[in-house]
């Protein structure tokens, strides 16, 4: 069941460059949601490099693993990481939210590895729901990843979601929270706050693991222990921290919506230099 | 055309009896329902085929997300609720989660317009044209009567993209036959004539043939037009009523904001602009009362066409 673990060090220096990369794309397209991106570099590095079944050279491949990415804004992060991992040239990143571009604002069909359209929150998990129910009737041996923000969990709509995975016992899907602790408008709990979170989902008849979501070895081994969890569904609660890995950026919360400037894009990159040197 | 000699159905049970027959042939067809099962008729294919039946309770938002799902997976879902909440309740699920991705999922809502009477305002959808059709990549019908009905969920499968198809509640004559053709996006010409053109869809086609004979008594000749998709609208035929009658009536039970009416007047007034008269529910709700009562008091009758018809010819040039 396992897959075999790549070195945890070459991750790391994967999430530098990916992170220079997200950086700077969202340096070019002048706006876009840098905190909500850098949150989830580990998640997506893990699921890609690990986790996950897939082919870049065949992305419509049927037995295919599909990721939802419900918290659309966060799409610079799985942009830079499927360009990573080559669903698309590198070069393209430049191009995101300019006109034109298959790099939408917020993510659209037509990109290689872009499943489904999202920015709307809370839609992701019943589209997921519906790929699992499909998977099972095609019998097909396909897991469905769903992305999810902690703040996008105040939509309705993700718990009537919740309930559906639950009472179809679709245990072909693994959810993740992004649990970086705000929305918007400042933290969560002071707006409108979600803890218990793993109590909220396990009552609800879900499986849930709660890890470091900056931790790969914490997320190989959720992922790992989600796929030999029959009968329920799974939800990873990640703890992250948003805008991971610029020290001037991290939990200051007017970064959920901007994008560093050229001398912020200059400092940061500096940092996340000298954080490769330490691994 | 005597009421009492015609055959008197719900165009749902034409959805139940077409998505039935369709999914017994097609295995991509699955059905799902939000609790509603029996009211949309939904039931009938989850006896018929209970494995490629999905009910989801009250959550018409996840519902709309999984068909969503569905289509992404190749399969062909039918959405089924009543039409004020396979519209309104969830027109986001439905914009980006299913128009924007031209995703294939069929939208059943039931219990449009006034057939559901008694529920009152709440329950009455009086919007869905409206509503669905500013969505791109939408398609629009409302069947006349259950042949249509059935024609038109089966017609739907083979359509790419979503399709909305508006279905009532209460029993409405059988006008048209099996054997009509119908095409989504071409409206069928039911009666000819050239002092004017009624144009209608849904159950109000009959209340539109009823004013024709009427008319027709007093030497009119009205043509009669039942357009049941509204979108893509058929424009050939609307500028050709206008070109050869240069008179319209539009009839609806339906907001006139918007609605059926005004997808018509578009194409009017920018092609072959033309003295028109619409008959629809003039911007309220709606309340409770019997279907019948409901028609008469928002001018929906027989008698409200006639005299708009005579309206219109007399500023006719």
């Amino acid at each position: 069941m396992e897959n075999k673990k790549p070195d945890i060090k070459e991750l790391k220096e994967k999430a530098i460059e990916i992170r220079k990369d997200i950086l700077t794309m969202l340096n070019a397209a002048g706006s876009g949601h840098t905190g909500g991106s850098l949150s989830m570099v580990e998640i997506l590095i893990t699921l890609y490099g690990y986790a996950m079944r897939h082919n870049p050279k065949k992305p419509d491949w049927p037995d295919r693993d599909k990721l939802i990415l419900s918290k659309g804004h966060g799409c610079p992060a799985l942009y830079t990481v499927l360009a990573h991992y080559g669903y698309f040239p590198k070069e393209e990143l430049m191009t995101l939210r300019k006109l034109g571009s298959r790099l939408q604002g917020h993510p659209q069909r037509g990109l290689p590895g872009i499943e489904t359209a999202s920015g709307s929150l809370g839609q992701g998990l019943s589209i997921s729901n519906g790929l699992a129910l499909a998977a099972r009737l095609d019998k097909r041996n396909t897991r469905i990843y769903c992305i999810m923000g902690d703040g996008e969990l105040n939509e309705g709509q993700i718990w009537e979601a919740v309930m559906t995975a639950s009472q179809y016992k679709l245990d072909n899907i693994c959810g993740i929270v992004d649990h970086n602790k705000y929305c918007i408008d400042g933290l969560l709990k002071d707006i409108k706050c979600m803890d218990p979170l793993p109590e909220k989902w396990s009552s609800f008849g879900w499986n849930t693991i709660d890890i470091d979501g900056h931790s790969f070895k914490d997320l190989m081994s959720a992922f790992d222990k989600a796929k030999t969890l029959k009968g329920k569904p799974t939800v990873i609660i990640a703890h992250t921290i948003k805008g991971k890995g610029i020290s001037f950026i991290e939990c200051q919360n007017r970064w959920h919506g901007t994008t560093p400037k050229k001398d912020e894009l200059e400092r940061a990159l500096k940092e996340l230099d000298e954080e490769r040197r330490k691994i | 055309m005597e009421k009492n000699k015609l055959q008197m159905v719900p165009t749902r049970d034409g959805f139940g009896r077409g998505v039935v027959e369709l999914g017994k042939t097609d295995e991509r067809v699955v059905v799902l329902s939000a609790d509603l099962t029996d009211s949309t008729r939904a039931g009938w294919f989850k006896k018929e085929l209970p494995e490629r039946f999905f009910a989801f309770g009250v959550s018409e938002q996840d519902m709309f997300g999984v068909a969503s799902g569905f289509a992404l997976a190749g399969k062909i879902p039918y959405a089924c609720t009543f039409g004020v909440f396979a519209t309104g309740r969830v027109w986001d699920q439905i914009r980006v989660s299913i128009a924007y991705m031209n995703l294939n999922v069929k939208i059943i809502g039931t219990h449009g317009g006034i057939s559901v009477g008694e529920d009152g305002a709440t329950h009455q959808a009086l919007e869905e044209i409206t509503l669905m059709r500013v969505l791109p990549n939408m398609t629009v019908i409302v069947p006349a009567d259950a042949v249509e009905a059935k024609k038109a969920t089966i017609e739907a499968a083979k359509h790419n993209g979503p399709v909305y198809i508006r279905l009532g509640r209460s029993e409405v004559p059988v006008i048209t036959k099996e054997s009509d053709r119908f095409e989504i996006g071409k409206a069928n010409v039911l009666k000819e004539g050239n002092d004017l053109a009624i144009f209608a869809c849904g159950m109000m086609v009959y209340y539109a043939l009823e004013a024709s004979e009427i008319l027709s008594k007093e030497g009119i000749k009205a043509r009669v037009i039942n357009l049941h998709t509204p979108k893509p609208i058929d424009a050939d035929t609307v500028k050709k009523a206008a070109i050869e009658t240069k008179a319209i009536v539009t009839v609806e039970e339906h907001t006139l904001s918007g609605g059926f009416g005004s997808a018509i007047s578009e194409i009017v007034s920018q092609n072959c602009p033309v003295p028109m008269k619409m008959i629809g529910i003039n911007d309220r709700f709606g309340e409770s009362g019997s279907q019948e009562e409901l028609l008469k008091k928002f001018n929906l009758e027989t008698k409200d066409i006639v005299k708009a018809a005579k309206e219109v010819l007399k500023v006719k040039k």
